[in-house]
């Protein structure tokens, strides 16, 4: 009797199962911290798109008259320096703002790289059972090996210093992460029946592969991706700071820390900033990236 | 159990060659010919160049040249440096014990600190200690290490005065390298103060490079305690009425700890590579701050020697964490 009664009683709005997104958002939502991170990575990406417009300055214009000008409200000659200037004068504002994109960038093209190259050998792997995926996942072993530092120095060691090879370096060392997961994710889901359904209906390997089979797999890859985001920013931070990465005068967090070692005592605020800049960044993406495997997982959900 | 060490040591030998291929690709790869870098400004004669050519091998074949270089690394041969002239293989065995100490204090660090903290936050779940140590492990784990050491430096040596800035032992301690580690070189010399000397210079680089795996231990001892409180076998234990402490100390610890060892094992190759960061900022002489400057002076042979050796270290060091494993969860060796 209640359970027939039951619908009837339910608005007819909330009988209709919430959408994929609008459960992940639910989900996601409870958790205070993915929240905090979310709004935090929000806040990095329109300084990045923004950073020419709110930069209060250039990041490369130098005021000689200022030099490791302390953070003040009071302005120098007309200029005002909010968190003061560097060892040539240039405003530290602007080059964290600036920075911010260059960090997103980093982020965004190193995550990319290793994603996309990731998942097609992930997909490979977990397609052609065999000499193929032996191949492959005895590579990513390889690769796995080493701790992520020592092999991105080492393939910066063979590619030269630079922010591109910098980048390269970072999705390499990413990759095996998603190679093992998309694969992982692939054999679970190609013993399910609609896999089989689709094969029979007569799609191909590559049409299983790409569109049957991979967007089903998505859930940790959105994760991993996420969290790749931290991965590279504090990776290509650590190059930039050793010297490997982005070179001076570019506006990267870690090579502003490394080119303004020496003023450590007299000025902190050209070492501190840039550093709390990437804990802030590096921070906000595992927030979210936990966040959201807690919100996908359907393990924890309960 | 055999079976199960050799699955693991048949995993060891291709991981061992891909890394000696990426070492010896390092070689090839470079732009420039490692002979005509030789000859300096002067420039040479075109005999010498073709004999130089001869006696490095480099008119060999490339995979005649690639298990040339194999072999001599098995040996310990693994070339010259091109600045100072002395043999990688013994320069890195000079600066390995600096990086050794350094890492095994800081990971000492890390689990005194990380385990308490993470069967506490388990134990006291939900509560304001919890998140604080959550929190806390969050931020260590995201935190950039070169600049959490700039921090500690700024604070405890600038500010404070603490401690040193920089370097293994005070200028005017001369110790004789007995071990190696200078905390036991210090105290086996006669001078009373080296001892307190050493340990003040080394504090501060062990908290930095301890950090990171500290957050990773405390996690894990934390997820890995919580699975397990969950067990039947403890419900059973608390049931019969075994205190809290005797629960969690004798029955669950026990298990919990199984994944947290795992985990240890991971961080010491993790933190071999933190050492980059650390020694660079402390000045630490070890072989971290060795390979970055190698590759600032373009010292190619130190490069790969250093590379490789590092991760033949790394390899043996979880191929043990590996077996390791199998001894204390028995689970694992019958799959």
């Amino acid at each position: 009797m209640t359970q027939a009664s039951l619908p009837q009683a339910a608005p007819p709005e909330t009988s209709a199962p919430p959408t994929q997104l609008a459960e992940l958002w639910r989900d996601f939502r409870r958790n205070r911290g993915a929240i905090i991170g979310l709004a935090i990575v929000v806040a990095l990406l329109l300084c990045a798109l923004l950073a020419d417009v709110i930069a209060p300055y250039s990041p490369s214009e130098q005021y000689r008259d200022a030099t490791l000008h302390a953070p003040s409200w009071e302005p120098v000659n007309g200029h005002r320096f909010l968190l003061g200037t560097d060892p040539v004068g240039r405003d530290v504002l602007s080059r964290l703002i600036h920075g911010t994109r260059l960090s997103l960038l980093i982020g965004l093209v190193s995550v990319g790289l290793s994603l996309s190259l990731g998942v097609v050998l992930g997909l490979l792997a977990g397609f052609f059972r065999g000499a193929t995926e032996f191949t492959i996942m005895r590579l990513m072993d390889i690769m796995l090996a080493l701790p992520s530092l020592l092999l991105a120095v080492s393939v910066v060691a063979i590619l030269g210093p630079g922010l591109m090879n910098a980048m390269y370096a970072i999705a390499i060392v990413m990759l095996p992460h998603f190679v093992r997961l998309t694969r992982a994710a692939v054999i679970g889901e190609l013993g399910k029946d609609y896999v089989a359904a689709s094969r029979l209906a007569g799609a191909g390997t590559f049409r299983l592969m790409f569109d049957t089979v991979l967007p089903n797999c998505a859930a940790p890859l959105i994760v991993q991706a996420t969290l790749g985001f931290s991965t590279a920013i504090l990776d290509a931070a650590a190059l930039g700071f050793l010297g490997l990465g982005a070179q001076p005068p570019t506006p990267e967090w870690g090579s502003m820390l490394a080119s303004a070692l020496e003023f450590i005592q007299s000025a902190w605020w050209v070492v501190t900033l840039p550093g709390l800049a990437i804990l802030v960044s590096v921070l906000a993406f595992n927030l979210m990236g936990d966040g959201l495997r807690d919100a996908l997982d359907p393990k924890l959900k309960r | 159990m055999i079976s199960f060490i050799a699955k693991r040591l048949s995993l060891v030998l291709p991981t061992f060659l891909g890394i000696t291929l990426l070492v010896f690709s390092l070689i090839r790869l470079l732009p420039g010919d490692p002979v005509e870098a030789m000859s300096g400004e002067r420039g040479m004669t075109p005999e010498r160049y073709t004999r130089l050519v001869h006696e490095f091998g480099l008119d060999r074949p490339l995979w005649q040249q690639y298990f040339d270089y194999v072999w001599r690394a098995l040996h310990g041969d693994l070339g010259l440096s091109t600045i100072t002239h002395e043999p990688v293989f013994r320069e890195f065995l000079t600066l390995f014990p600096a990086t050794i100490e350094l890492s095994m204090v800081a990971l000492f660090l890390a689990l005194a600190i990380g385990l308490p903290a993470g069967i506490l936050a388990a134990m006291k779940r939900n509560t304001v200690y919890d998140y604080t140590v959550m929190g806390a492990s969050l931020t260590g784990y995201s935190m950039p290490i070169f600049w959490w050491g700039l921090l500690l430096i700024l604070f405890f040596s600038v500010t404070l005065g603490w401690t040193p800035v920089s370097g293994r032992i005070a200028i005017q301690f001369d110790i004789p390298p007995v071990t190696g580690f200078m905390l036991i070189d210090s105290l086996l010399s006669d001078d009373a103060g080296a001892f307190r000397s050493a340990v003040s210079h080394l504090i501060l680089p062990a908290v930095a490079l301890g950090t990171i795996p500290l957050a990773v231990i405390a996690r894990m001892t934390r997820s890995s305690m919580l699975e397990v409180l969950r067990e039947d076998y403890v419900r059973t234990a608390r049931a019969k009425g075994a205190s809290t402490w005797r629960v969690v100390g004798i029955h669950a610890l026990r298990n919990a700890l199984i994944p947290v060892v795992t985990t240890v094992g991971l961080q010491v190759g993790t933190m071999l590579a933190g050492a980059i960061l650390t020694e660079t900022i402390f000045s630490w002489p070890g072989i971290g701050k060795w390979l970055v400057e190698a590759i600032h002076r373009r010292d190619y042979p130190a490069v790969q020697g250093g590379i490789l050796m590092s991760a033949t270290v790394i390899i043996a060091v979880n191929l043990v964490v590996d077996l390791l494993y199998g001894v204390i969860n028995p689970r694992i060796r019958h799959h």
